[in-house]
């Protein structure tokens, strides 16, 4: 393995690296907009220019690979101007719209004038004009004038998701990212093109002008929208999640997220969700507090024959929350009969970069905890179910004629009437947990936010209905 | 005087076959075929030719890049894009001796081994498509073209950055005319992924007398680092701007008194370019004490380039000259690297000021700093193209782009 100095530290790596990637194994980051680690290699953007000693010119280590005994500079004259130069040659046509601009504060082109450069303007001419908050496709809005023309998203729709819907046009400084005519960016990961845009160019239309970026807290989590379960951050303030950013993860989603994955926060703070205990009174759901609703259940289970009380799981629901539940009628309850559901396949949505036809985020885990569904809802009477059923199963359920039914969810459309109680579950926003992945890969999420008004985690719930249970089979 | 590109370009309808062969066309193919692929890249090193494209390169040399033993077809280039201002020489050969290029095509052809050959032709270049089209035709009919090498011949759209060769090579693939980055080396990996040699048409032309008459009788020819003859293509304030032949070496004095004619009405020289656009301007002074080799125009302050020569008098405006090859390159940019993208068009504005009577105090400084940042810093050497002109004009007229500054106008 060829060993190389960098800034005077010494690092060996492998046969083909290139001295940008070498330099980030000793903790030098070289400033670059164009290089991307799953992208091809473009080297247009001359931002990662280097000094190696016995060269003339500046070396481009975004391309440049090791070689044994390289001298490498990064803070050189050379490599200093040569940076600051490529800075000043971006912004003399460049708008500077940061006051307007979303992507001001996660900016790469602002970061590095800041750390490398804060020269003053040395242009006077008039600046090259460029369309402007251009629909590029539904979710992503372009403004071609913040653009560095790196690539990156030219690169990205056609080596990753090869739909090939953009294109620089043009030459010169009138060349311009560009949707091939009759195209639309609209494939399932163009809001990718939006993370890997250094600047503002390429801005989410769901996100544009929601939020200023430092106002948000960013929480590691699990998109919950597939069995795959994307890293992402979850990026919120004040109780309101605002958006998805993937999370780099070589084992399961690279960085990348698909766009319905990355939209579904939306899901989190829909109309449906549930913020309080609700009971069924006559035709109607009525607030209830938990000391009502959890007194009604209990007295239901303590009195009813386990045999007939159900339990059904779910696949969308955590480890610790399914575990918890399931840990409380087993033993406490003595029933057996824990099942478990899952939201149908999508064959539909499955390809081969990271979608998978199961829509559930933890069908694994949930098998773990209990392997079987439901088959003969007429065996039983009182059936708890976590958080929502498929259609058949939960016709199943009605038309057998259910002495009782909670619903222990987040969300529900009170249209639907067949529970008796419903009880308020914190999201997976409002917890910490873990889903099990397509590939059995174990991943924890961390609590972002407190629950929204009274609703309790999985976990929690069981240990509320242990409270009342105890003392009740005990003084029964 | 030794003719060896342009001896049939006096002969009357020298572009057809019958009188092609009546002068010698095709005479070297009986020796060529004779001869093992190595022996010919041994008779093209000998000769001591280089690229006349541009860079200079020696071409045997580039021919012994080929790889061998990779199973994948070997790919020949012709250059015929010549779109850089002031170089009009290789539409001379295909417009006056199309089978003189046929001719080298088949021998390049024979010595690197390619089966399949495209000359890539300028979009402007429409009569001379049409031109070697019908020599084509001809030769293929006479059976001097056979089924192999298959020639293709590609017209691009109309662009200078389809001259860089690896910008061509992108056109010719149907991607955006833009240039790859090296390594890999065409010769390596090419044309379609294959190993490719991409000459330009004069160098091509050159072949059939190095292998007729040995590449030793060729690089008797010439000085010690610049062997043969070389096509000049002058024109600017010249009597007889034209197309001309010369023995490299021959002093830029004499050049411009025998064969260019003067300066019209003996007006007095001021600056030669001798390359092409993108080569440093000359002074009078190192014009005339200059020569006609890839290291006399160096000496003399330049470089020999593609031999587009272009000649200012005293009546010419030097700010005025460089920003019109500012607009130029300010038009053909491809635009992926930064510094070309951004410094053509911004040393564009500023000349145009300047020509504007608006020039400012520190106008010159930045116009050089701007030229130092865009130099050696890009993927291909277009930046350095306009950088170096941008240097030479205003170091070497500073005294013009000052009075411009000073009095507001063009002092002329
Ligand atoms: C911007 C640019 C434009 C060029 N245009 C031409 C051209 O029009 N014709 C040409 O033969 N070479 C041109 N070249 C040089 C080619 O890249 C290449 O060096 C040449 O075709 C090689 O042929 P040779 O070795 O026979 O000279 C150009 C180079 C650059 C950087
Ligand atoms: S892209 Fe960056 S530098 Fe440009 S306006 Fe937006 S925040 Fe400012
Ligand atoms: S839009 Fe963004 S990602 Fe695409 S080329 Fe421009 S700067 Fe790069
Ligand atoms: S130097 Fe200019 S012409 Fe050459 S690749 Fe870069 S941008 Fe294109
Ligand atoms: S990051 Fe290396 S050239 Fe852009």
């Amino acid at each position: 393995m060829p060993k190389i100095t960098i800034d005077g530290k010494t690092v060996e790596a492998k046969e083909g690296t290139t001295i940008l990637e070498a330099a980030k194994l000793v903790g030098i980051d070289i400033p670059h907009f164009c290089y991307h680690p799953l992208l091809t290699i473009a080297g247009n953007c001359r931002m990662c220019a280097v000094e190696v000693e016995g060269q003339p010119k500046p070396v481009i280590s975004c391309r440049e690979t090791v070689k044994e005994g390289m001298v490498v500079r990064t803070n050189s004259e050379m490599a200093v101007s040569t940076r600051r130069s490529v800075l000043e040659f971006i912004l003399i046509n460049h708008p500077i719209d940061c006051p307007v601009c979303d992507q001001s504060g996660e900016c790469k082109l602002q970061d590095y004038y800041f750390s490398h450069s804060l020269a003053p303007s040395r242009m006077t001419e008039k600046k090259v004009k460029k369309p402007k908050a251009v629909a590029a496709g539904p979710n992503v809005v372009l403004d071609a004038e913040r653009c560095v023309e790196c690539a990156r998203c030219v690169r990205f729709c056609q080596e990753i998701t090869k739909t090939n819907e953009l294109t620089i046009k043009e030459r010169s400084d009138h060349s311009e990212i560009s949707v091939y005519p009759g195209a639309e960016l609209k494939n399932p990961y163009s809001l990718c093109t939006v993370d890997l845009c250094p600047v503002g160019a390429l801005t989410s239309r769901d996100f544009r002008f929601k939020k200023r970026v430092w106002l948000l807290t960013s929480t590691p989590s699990v998109c919950d929208h597939c069995a795959t379960g994307c890293n992402i951050f979850m990026d919120h303030d004040d109780g309101i999640v605002y958006r998805y950013r993937p999370r780099e993860n070589p084992a399961v989603n690279g960085e990348w997220l698909c766009d319905e994955g990355r939209l579904s926060y939306k899901r989190l703070m829909g109309e449906d969700r549930i913020v309080f205990p609700m009971i069924k009174n006559g035709g109607d759901f009525k607030r209830t507090t938990w000391d009502d609703a959890v007194s009604n259940i209990v007295e239901v289970i303590g009195s009813a024959d386990p045999k007939k009380i159900a339990v059904i799981l779910s696949a969308r629901a955590s480890q610790e929350e399914n575990g918890a539940i399931a840990s409380f009628f087993r033993g406490k309850v003595g029933t057996q009969n824990i099942f478990m559901s899952a939201l149908e396949e999508d064959t539909g949505f499955a390809d081969d970069i990271i979608r998978d036809k199961d829509k559930n985020p933890n069908r694994k885990g949930v098998a773990e905890i209990a392997p079987s569904r439901l088959d003969d809802p007429k065996k039983f009477g009182f059936f708890f179910i976590i958080d929502e059923l498929p259609e058949r199963e939960l016709m199943g359920i009605i038309s057998s004629g259910p002495k009782g039914i909670v619903l222990i969810t987040s969300r529900f459309d009170f249209r639907l009437h067949y529970p008796d109680i419903v009880l308020p579950k914190a999201t997976f926003a409002e917890q910490s947990g873990t889903f099990v992945n397509r590939n059995g890969l174990r991943q924890r999420f961390e609590k972002a936010m407190d629950p929204k008004g009274e609703a309790l985690s999985g976990v929690e719930i069981s240990a509320k209905l242990m409270e009342y249970f105890l003392p009740f089979v005990r003084g029964g | 005087m030794m003719k060896i590109l342009t001896k049939n370009f006096g002969v009357p309808d020298s572009h057809l076959l019958k009188v092609a062969r009546a002068n010698g066309a095709y005479s070297s193919l009986g020796k060529l075929f004779a001869m093992k692929p190595e022996d010919a890249v041994q008779e093209v090193k000998k000769s001591g030719l280089r690229g006349r494209g541009g860079a200079g390169f020696p071409t045997g040399t580039k021919w012994g890049f080929v790889p061998k033993g990779t199973g994948k077809p070997v790919y020949l280039v012709v250059n015929a894009d010549e779109s850089e201002p002031g170089t009009f020489k290789d539409r001379a050969i295909i417009e006056k001796d199309p089978h003189l290029l046929i001719e080298g095509i088949l021998i390049a052809s024979h010595a690197i081994g390619a089966d399949t050959v495209y000359v890539y032709f300028r979009g402007e270049y429409y009569r001379q498509w049409e031109r070697f089209l019908s020599a084509l035709k001809e030769a293929k009919e006479a059976r001097i073209v056979g089924e192999r090498p298959f020639i293709h011949a590609h017209r691009g759209a109309g662009a200078y950055i389809c001259g860089e060769e690896t910008a061509l090579l992108n056109s010719i693939e149907g991607y955006r005319g833009v240039p790859r980055i090296r390594p890999p080396f065409p010769a390596v990996s090419g044309l379609f992924g294959c190993p490719t040699i991409i000459n330009n048409v004069e160098t091509l032309a050159s072949l059939p007398y190095i292998i007729r008459e040995g590449g030793e009788a060729y690089a008797k020819i010439g000085t010690e680092k610049s062997r043969g003859t070389k096509l000049i293509s002058v024109c600017g304030h010249v009597n007889r701007p034209g197309v001309y032949e010369i023995e490299l070496g021959m002093s830029i004095a004499r050049f411009l008194a025998e064969h260019a004619g003067g300066t019209p009405e003996e007006r007095a020289l001021k600056a030669v370019v001798p390359g092409g656009s993108s080569v440093p301007v000359m002074t009078a002074a190192e014009a005339l004490g200059g020569c006609l080799s890839y290291e006399g125009c160096e000496k003399a302050g330049s470089m020999l380039g593609s031999g587009g020569m272009i000649v200012m008098d005293e009546s010419a405006c030097m700010v005025r000259c460089l920003a019109d090859i500012a607009k130029f390159y300010h038009h053909e940019s491809c635009g992926q690297c930064t510094p070309c993208r951004e410094g053509c068009g911004w040393i564009k504005k500023i000349c145009e000021r300047l020509e504007a009577g608006e020039g400012r105090e520190g106008d010159l400084e930045l116009m050089l700093a701007v030229a130092d940042n865009m130099q050696g810093k890009t993927i291909c050497v277009f930046a350095d193209a306009l950088a170096m002109p941008v240097k030479s004009f205003v170091t070497k007229f500073k005294d013009e782009f000052e009075e411009h500054i000073r009095f507001g106008r063009c002092p002329r």
